[in-house]
């Protein structure tokens, strides 16, 4: 196959995006990460994400996670338009604390869930899931 | 308000006091992102459930915030402390003010 000027610079072009966007999208989530810890310190370990590691449908992916002591957990979608997914705030009457729920997903990403504990720190999980269609409609 | 929202809840009818019992939810919404056009190349504005609550007795199990990226008809799972029998109080709040609630009895025996 040959490649013209043209078809270079498009190529060119396309590559510089596909390398931007996803760290535009980095970036929202680490301030979501750092608007949810004030900055403190993430430890690895002490909290447990489960997710598939391909889903098929983006619009459904089932993730559930799990943290001993743990008063909040936030999930986020790195590479979602928006890397918010939920925030799970556990009461005085919580069993194991744990929770399940289904997600959208835009594309293959990290899912990364972020626990408080109750002593203050904080705790972090993640895990790659390889989505073969987006669920953001588009 | 979005049309045909039916919360429904599985949860154990008895429970032994101070048992763990785990929770079922799941409310039909459409949960519209904000980031779908339709035909015209317009956005469809975003619709959904943005908070999910539980309480039993008036004592918080769990509090849900929730955002776009949670799929339509949310579900979610997880595990109460039963101490005493009483009734277990399930709210979601969608954006557009409409909240709704489901009740269930937890008889302990």
């Amino acid at each position: 196959m040959q490649f013209s000027r043209r078809d270079t610079l498009a190529l060119g072009l396309g590559a510089a995006a596909m390398t931007v966007l996803p760290f535009r999208a980095l970036a929202a989530a680490d301030d979501a990460i750092a608007a949810f810890t004030g900055g403190a310190d993430l430890a690895e370990g002490g909290v447990t994400l489960t997710a598939p590691e391909i889903a098929e449908n983006g619009n459904t992916v089932p993730i559930s996670v799990e943290s001993e002591g743990a008063v909040e957990i936030m999930v986020l979608a790195t590479g979602n338009p928006t890397p918010g997914v939920a925030t799970f705030k556990f009461g005085e009457l919580a069993g194991a604390h744990s929770a399940s729920t289904r997600i959208r997903l835009a594309g293959t990403q990290d899912v990364v869930a972020i626990a408080k504990l109750a002593d203050g720190s904080f705790a972090k999980a993640s895990s790659t899931v390889k989505v073969t269609i987006g669920g953001c409609g588009g | 308000m979005a049309e045909g929202v039916k919360p429904r809840v599985k949860a154990p009818k008895s429970a032994s006091a101070g048992e763990a019992v785990t929770i079922k939810t799941l409310i039909s919404h459409q949960m519209e992102s904000g980031q779908r056009k339709n035909k015209d190349g317009s956005v469809i504005p975003r619709s959904i459930i943005n908070r999910f609550t539980c309480e039993f007795n008036g004592k918080p199990v769990i509090e849900v915030a929730m955002e776009a990226a949670i799929s339509t008809n949310p579900y979610f799972e997880f595990e109460a402390v039963i101490p005493e029998a009483g009734d277990m109080v399930f709210t979601w709040y969608d954006d557009d003010g409409s909240v709704y609630t489901e009740t269930k009895s937890i008889a302990v025996g």
